[in-house]
């Protein structure tokens, strides 16, 4: 037994989908932290929901990114047995849970984009990710649904949840730019109609933050510039403490099952 | 853990089948909007329901069970009562 780290061929359209495919484990790991831990039994209930629901969308993807590259990586290779340079996620995701503010915040900034991404990618001409994006699309409507509802709350709510939810997006704005980015292999299978452009979704991301964020009494930061290198696996130093505890079973039990 | 801020909340479903919401359970909530999505994070999580109702537990009135002798004994001697005693026409068929 061996506990090397696999090898990908990450042709376009392999890393196009472990990019998604990380995106949604990673933050899915992110909420099933809050498990036994949230605030009220309610939302402790309603953040391992949408865990699931994440963790769900990771395992068709990765899946998927497997059996495209066919070279006997499955779903569970993929997700446990990558180091973190290998990782394609967003560095939002990975972003610590924080407050509750904080948690809310990062997962209002990315469901926002991942209801419109989600929708735009029903049209596919991959017929298996427009397959993945009609399940998941659902899920993360009801995601930005639930988390701006908590944002306007906890916005205009105390001066302490005020405080806490402006925090929160000050520090996690510069996060936000990568998911509308786009390098050169996520190009060609734009032009080729397999995946759809996110700059196009910009300004409609940022009119729903916006309506939520004035009704929550919050202020968008005037700061521009915008940190990128997830995709890429030039991660935060958050990200490889979250796959220690992710893949440290099967790093230390190679294999092993129950 | 209930704070007077997160009143208490009952919830009803109406399952696929049902024809009726029936009370499910109850659970705390700032207010209506989020009673209702955590109604459906907590009750409807296997796919028990197709519609959801929340209503503040407040605004139930409710009978004292110190009384229930007063309340409902008086019922349990008019068997009489029960549609037992109609003969129902054969061209009716099943009721």
């Amino acid at each position: 037994m061996t506990i090397s780290n696999i090898q990908v061929s990450e042709t376009p359209l392999v890393l196009y989908t472990l990019r998604r495919a990380d995106d949604a484990l990673v933050l899915g790991h992110r909420l099933s932290e809050w498990c036994g831990h949230a605030p009220i039994l309610e939302e402790d209930m309603a953040l391992a929901n949408m865990a699931l629901d994440l963790l769900g969308q990771a395992r068709e993807l990765y899946s998927y990114a497997g059996k495209v590259e066919g070279k006997d990586n499955d779903e569970d290779k993929l997700a446990y047995l990558r180091d973190v340079r290998q990782y394609r996620n967003l560095l939002l995701v990975e972003q610590p849970n924080g407050d509750f503010a904080r948690t809310m915040m990062r997962q209002f900034f990315y469901s926002a984009f991942a209801d419109l991404y989600w929708r735009a990618m029903m049209k596919s001409g991959d017929a298996t990710l427009a397959a993945i994006a009609a399940k998941s699309e659902k899920e993360s409507a009801y995601h930005l649904r639930h988390s701006s509802e908590w944002i306007i709350r906890l916005g205009d709510g105390t001066a302490e949840s005020h405080a806490r939810a402006q925090g929160a997006i000050d520090h996690l704005w510069a996060f936000t730019g990568e998911m509308f980015a786009v390098d050169e292999a996520e190009r060609s299978l734009i032009d080729k109609g397999i995946a759809i452009d996110p700059a196009g979704l910009r300004p409609l991301w940022l009119k729903t933050i916006s309506g939520v964020l004035a009704e929550a009494t919050l202020a968008l930061p005037s700061n521009e510039w915008m940190q990128q290198g997830g995709r890429s696996g030039r991660h935060s130093e958050h990200l490889g403490h979250l796959l220690s505890e992710l893949q440290y079973m099967q790093r230390t039990f190679p294999g092993l099952t129950w | 853990m209930a704070t007077p801020n997160t009143p208490l909340w009952e919830v009803f479903i109406r399952s696929r089948n049902g024809l009726a919401h029936k009370h499910v359970g109850s659970l705390h909530a700032s207010d209506a909007t989020m009673a209702l999505q955590a109604a459906r994070d907590i009750y409807t999580r296997r796919g028990e329901g197709l519609s959801i109702w929340v209503v503040p537990s407040s605004a139930i009135t409710a009978s004292d069970p110190a009384e229930k002798g007063m309340m409902f004994e008086p019922a349990e001697s008019k068997i009489y009562r029960h549609p037992t005693f109609y003969e129902v026409p054969e061209e009716v068929g099943h009721m």
